[in-house]
This record gives C-alpha cells, structure tokens and sequence, in this order.
C-alpha cells in the first residue's frame, strides 16, 4: 500500500461521507448520519496514514521533507484540515447536518487534487526557498484557518437556506427543516471564524518571519501576502461589525462567503492569475 | 466629561463605522496592486494600458499603490482610527475592571441571566464562611460586605481580560511604528541617514570583495558597510533531476584588516553581522575560470583566474595555458577545453569538465588539471532596526487575540440572607464572553454548596 493508493481510498470515503450527509440533509433520516460521521472518521484516518506514508517516501527517495510542498501536496493537506476540523465542530456542537455543506469541500479538494489536468503527484525535491523550518509552522497555521474558513463559509450557505425557505413560510417538511436552529447557525459560524482568524493571523505572521528570514524582507506586498492581508481585513471587519455593532444572522452569513471567497482567492486565484514571489504551487 | 461636546473630528476617529470603512478602503484598494503590476519601468504601463491611462496610473502612483501618498493616508487614518477608538474605550474597561462590584443591589442580582436561590443550615456567620471557603476551594477569592441582616460575597476572575482587544490594537500600532523604524524611505528622506535602514544587493565575484553595497531606494546609490565582505566561494547543487538544490557562497567579513566572521551564506541561511544581514538571493556565471594546475613531479602548482581565450604564463612552472574552448549548458559551463604547453614538443588539447580532474602526462611531469566556471554571488542586503518592533508587536497580537477571543471576565455574587432563623444563599453571576461555558462553571459552583 502506497500513499497515492491511499489518498484515493481517502477521496472515496470522503465523497461516500458527503453523500450520506447530503441525505442526511435532503431526506432528514437520522439514522443514516452516524454512517457520514464513520466514513468522514475512516477518511480521516486514511488521510492521515497516507500523509505519514507520503513523507516517509520523500525520506525514502533521499530527498526527505513535509509533504507540503507543491499544488497537490496542499490540496491534501487543505482536505485533511478541513474534514479535521468539521469533524471536531460535529462532535463539540453534536449536529451532523452540516456536514452537508463541509464535507463535500474535503471531497472536491481531494478529487481535483488527484484528477486535475496537468497536476504534478510525484515527492519533488525541496528547492532552496523552501528549505526552512518555518514551512511546516506555515504551511500548517494557515491551513488551519482555512480549514475553519471553509466550514464558516459553508454555515453561511447554511444559514441562508434556512432562512430564505423560513421568510417564504416554509415549514419543518420541506428540504431545510432538518438544517439547525438559525441562532444556533449563527453562533456556530461566530466561532469558527474567530477560530480561523486566530490561526490566519498566526499563518500570516509565520509567513512574514520566513521571508524576513529567507529575503530580508518581512513584507513585500506581494500579491499572495497581499491577499492574505485582505482575507485579515475582512474577517476584521467581520468580528468588528459583530462585537460592536451587533451584527447577526444573514450579514455575518454573507461575510462568510464573502471572506470565503477571498480565501478561496488567496489560495488558489493567486497561484494561478497573479505572478509573484509565491510560485511554489503552481505546478 | 460626557457632558462635553466632543470635538466632531475626534467623535468620528473614536466610531467602530470609520474602522469598518478603512478595513474595507484598505481591501478593496490592495486589490489594484495585485492585478497591476508592480514596480515596473514606466514603458511597461504605457504598453498594457496605453499612454492615456499610464499617465493617469503614473499620478496616482499606481506603479508602486502601497508607498503612495494616498495608500499612507489610508494606513494613517486607520492608526489614528485605533488610537482614539482605544482610548475613548479603554477608560469604560478601566471602570469595569475596577468598579466596586459589592455595591450591587440585592435585589439586582435576582434579575441576573444567572441565579439560584439555595437554603442553608446554620447561623448565618457560619454560612458566611461556608460559602466563602467553598468559592476559595474553586478559585474563587471572595472580598464581602456585611448588609443589613445579610453578607454579600463577590468573586471576579479574568477582570483584566477585558483589555485584551486593546492589546490587539496595541500591537498593531507597534507593528506599524517597527515598519517605519525600518523604514529605508523614513530613514532617507526624514532621519537623512540612509544607512540607518536600507535594503540593497551586491553582487561579489569569487575571489573578490567589496566594502559597499548598492540601495534599492532610488537617489541613494552606494552605501559604506563599514566593513568589508570577501565571497570566498560560489556553488550551486542540482538534484539528479536538474532542480537545484543548494546555493551556497562562502563569506568572509573583514573588519580593520582582520578576519572577524567566515560563514556558509544559503537561501534561509543568512549571515549577520554587525545588524547587517546579507541574504543569498542570485548569481551570476561568468565565461573566466579559475584553473589549477600541478606538477606532479616536482610539486609545484598555481592557481589563476583565466579569462577565455587568454594565454597565462606559469613562471616557476616553466609553462603557458589557457582555455579555448568551452561547451555550456544553459549559462552553467559543462565543460572547457585547455591549451597547455611546457614549450616541450606538440602542445596538450583536452576537454575538462569542471569540478573533475585531468592528468596529462608530457615529458616534463605529469600535470593535474582542475577548473572551477568563476561566479559572482548576488547578495541581498538589509539592515532593519525595526524587526524586533515588528516581531514583538506580533507575538503581542496572537497573545492578545487569544486574550480577547478566549478568555472571559467571570464574576459570582453570593448573597447570604438570614429572614426570621432560616438562611438562603443566593447565587448570581455573568460572564462577557463564552456565555455558554460560564452557565457550566455556575451551575457546578452552585451544586457544589448542596
């Protein structure tokens, strides 16, 4: 068993989980939910064994590090901290039903990972710039809030079903009627971003000691720093509006997106649209 | 003082709305230096925008938005945004954390979100003090205050965590004071000492040594280091599928004539000297190379830095050589070919790869060839003196973000009552933060008393 034949196994159960969990959603039959939360948990595990066995094999192929390193390599990892993290959230807040909305994250993550065009899979060798024990620390601290980021965005959607299908007088019968309690939704989103804000923050500052370390510089306004400083200044604003201003329910919801998509952006629009210093993932 | 007018411009410096505004101004306007391109010769903009709209990017700074005027207004009034928010609020959190909390009305603390009444045996002293062990025994350290036929218990954990958001809004500001402390812009053009904060490269060939290094800041030019740095040594390693893998120079700092520092320059492996710190950053191949040849009969040998196509006489090696030909891969050279005569016969032609050895043998010896491609190392160099502004103002910022996301102001009133011999023990309390965590702590604290 090698760690590809693993991560496919993990994709599997990941996109058997999500399907439970949309059904779940869709069908409201309790009963099947525990079965999400088993295939997440066995996802996970496999994950996580495959993650081990990947950095084993750099260390095998004489050019030993993190298995963080390129596009794939954060995929995965951006897989594996998200499915880590909703399922920490599914057992502190005991509801299933969100998963629905993470799960397939993991899910999505995992698959384009290992079926995009062009993806390079193999255990490359470390170049210069990468060499540094600030990779993990960095890599590992931003991950982390996007992780948590992902799922507040995925509450946000959440939260807004719930409420639309409320204002148009739904009932407990239709399709949103198994989704949670709107106030329960917004606390949950509260706290996942002020989560993921604390370990941007640390991603970010992880990320200026390196390059001060690596090119004197701790700060260059380059587009992926840039962005990742907008992400800041949104959830900024975010935590802002609620704790001084009161906001609640479907603007916090909307800002989740909002800061989600700028995530997303960061992660991912910057290695491919913008050109800069942060070129490591692009292949 | 509240019944002062406030002055309009410090009412809107000290409103949440003006810091929601400029974190939105300041996202939004970061974008345009993500899609345009940065720092480029001003052709570049005339070429992908036109002549038009250059000239209208090149007023606004566009070219280079987060050193504009406007991107530093923005950032100033963001800071004085932080300042007079922090100190319009920061009394009311002072009076919070110290207001006197016995002072509470009794008939208050039944309106808290969190109450219980419990019965109690016993005098009402004994109760007192019951209760008030009780709360010691958690962590609870009660002062109390004897009420008409009744004691008041208070207990606070966590006052002082009520600062916490200002600690945040402290570091920032610190953040900001080391970024202009280290500032190479301030230092030139306010503190009129360049040397104070720059950043800048050098390129040093092997073998050579420069006492200078050249700013990036445009009308600074060269700076003294006041020391004088010597690349000893150039390489790059390549992995066995061609990516590199390691640059490395050799660096030798001297100071007055004496070697002071030798040390292994690489990519996150920087030297530091004197606040000084020079980062491997390019390098530069040359068509010279630097040969050495020995006899291997009589010992002798020299080493010379040989241009291409240059005959060099070896004196006490009674011989001439140069190179003239070579084969290159990329800019890296795979291999030279040496000319070499000791004036004995037909001159030696011979391919040699660099990093190898060739033995020739000719009348006068066997000689022991080995090259080494000449390169110039290219040093980034920096002197920050605001780092440690900046690295303390982030610690301080993840410290007080946890602070202020995960710790709470607690507080426990205990009313303990005597009404006609029988005695009650009312609990009430309330937390500013993680509500739901509190509830917890005060349902056991009051069970614990049953």
């Amino acid at each position: 068993m090698n760690s590809s034949q693993l991560f496919g196994f993990t994709t599997l159960l990941y996109l058997l989980s999500s399907a439970v969990y949309i059904a779940l959603f869709v069908f409201k039959n309790k009963k099947i939910g525990a079965a999400g939360t088993v295939l997440a948990i066995a996802g996970v595990l496999a994950q996580t064994v495959a993650l081990g066995l990947r950095w084993e094999e750099s260390y095998d192929l004489g050019i030993g590090h993190a298995p963080l390193t390129n596009m794939y390599e954060s995929l995965v990892f951006f897989s594996w901290c998200t499915a880590l993290f909703y399922l920490f959230m599914e057992f502190k807040f005991k509801n299933r039903v969100i998963g629905a909305f993470v799960m397939p994250f993991a899910f999505v993550a995992m698959a384009y990972a290992s079926f995009a065009k062009g993806m390079n899979q193999e255990i490359t060798p470390l170049i210069p710039a990468l060499q540094s024990n600030w990779l993990i620390a960095h890599v590992v601290t931003c991950f982390i809030g996007y992780g948590a980021f992902t799922m507040a965005g995925g509450l946000g959607v959440m939260y807004l079903l719930k409420k639309s299908a409320l204002e148009k007088g739904l009932t407990r019968e239709t399709l949103t009627g198994s989704l949670p309690d709107l106030r329960v939704t917004d606390d949950i989103t509260h706290k996942t971003i002020v989560f993921g804000f604390l370990w941007l923050s640390a991603g970010i500052i992880t990320g200026a000691v390196w390059a001060n370390e690596a090119w004197g510089t701790y700060w260059s306004w380059d587009p992926k720093e840039t962005w990742s400083i907008i992400t800041w200044f949104i959830y900024a604003s975010t935590l802002h509006a609620r704790f001084t201003r009161g906001w609640s329910g479907s603007r916090i919801a909307w800002l989740a997106i909002i800061g989600f998509v700028s995530v997303f952006f960061t992660y991912f629009g910057v290695n491919y649209l913008l050109a800069g210093l942060h070129s490591y993932g692009q292949s | 003082m509240a019944e002062n007018k406030k002055n309009p411009v410090w009412e809107l410096f000290s409103s949440v709305r003006l810091a929601l505004f400029l974190l939105f101004t300041m996202a939004a306007t970061s974008i345009i230096g993500t899609i345009i391109l940065q720092n480029q010769p001003s052709n570049f903009y005339v070429e992908h925008y036109g002549a038009n709209m250059a000239r209208f990017m090149q007023a606004l700074d566009v070219p280079d938005m987060y050193n504009s005027w406007w991107f530093m207004v923005i950032l100033t009034l963001f800071s004085l945004n932080l300042i007079v928010c922090s100190l319009e609020r920061i009394p009311n959190a002072w009076r919070l954390v110290t207001m006197d909390n016995l002072a509470a009305e009794p008939e208050g603390l039944k309106k808290m979100g969190l109450h219980r009444s419990i019965p109690l045996g016993g005098p009402l002293p004994v109760a007192v003090n019951k209760t008030a062990a009780l709360l010691a025994g958690k962590g609870w350290k009660a002062e109390r205050r004897d009420l008409d036929g009744a004691t008041l218990l208070f207990a606070q954990k966590g006052a002082w965590t009520r600062f916490g958001v200002y600690i945040v809004h402290t570091s920032i500001l610190i953040i900001l004071i080391g970024s202009l402390i280290g500032s190479p812009r301030v230092a030139k053009d306010i503190l009129k000492n360049p040397f104070y904060a720059f950043k800048g490269s050098v390129n040093i060939p092997e073998t050579q040594q420069t006492d200078v290094i050249y700013s990036f800041l445009e009308g600074v030019g060269q700076l003294p280091l006041g020391f004088t740095v010597r690349c000893d040594f150039f390489t790059i390693d390549y992995y066995p599928n061609g990516m590199p893998k390691e640059y490395l120079s050799k660096l030798t700092v001297i100071e007055d004539g004496k070697v002071v520092l030798q040390q292994d320059v690489e990519v996150n492996k920087p030297l530091i000297y004197k606040g000084i710190t020079f980062y491997q950053s390019s390098y530069q191949p040359y068509e010279d190379f630097i040969i050495t040849v020995r006899n291997n009969r009589t010992g002798a040998s020299t080493t010379e830095l040989i241009p291409p196509a240059i005959e060099v006489p070896w004196k006490e090696g009674g011989a001439r050589f140069g190179v003239i030909n070579m084969e290159a891969r990329g800019e890296a050279v795979s291999r030279i070919k040496i000319w070499f005569t000791d004036d004995q016969g037909e001159p030696s032609k011979f391919w040699l790869e660099p990093g190898r050895e060739a033995l020739i043998k000719r009348s006068t010896g066997d000689y022991t060839f080995s090259a080494k491609q000449l390169y110039a190392t290219g040093l980034q160099v920096a002197k920050d003196p605001g780092v440690w502004w900046v690295y303390g103002g982030c610690g301080l910022m993840l410290l007080g973000l946890m602070v202020a996301f995960f710790m709470s102001h607690r507080k426990v009133w205990v009313l303990v009552s005597e009404e006609r011999g029988k005695v009650t023990v009312l609990f009430a309390g309330n937390a500013n933060k993680n509500k739901l965590g509190f509830e917890k702590t005060f349902a056991e604290l009051a069970d614990s008393l049953r």
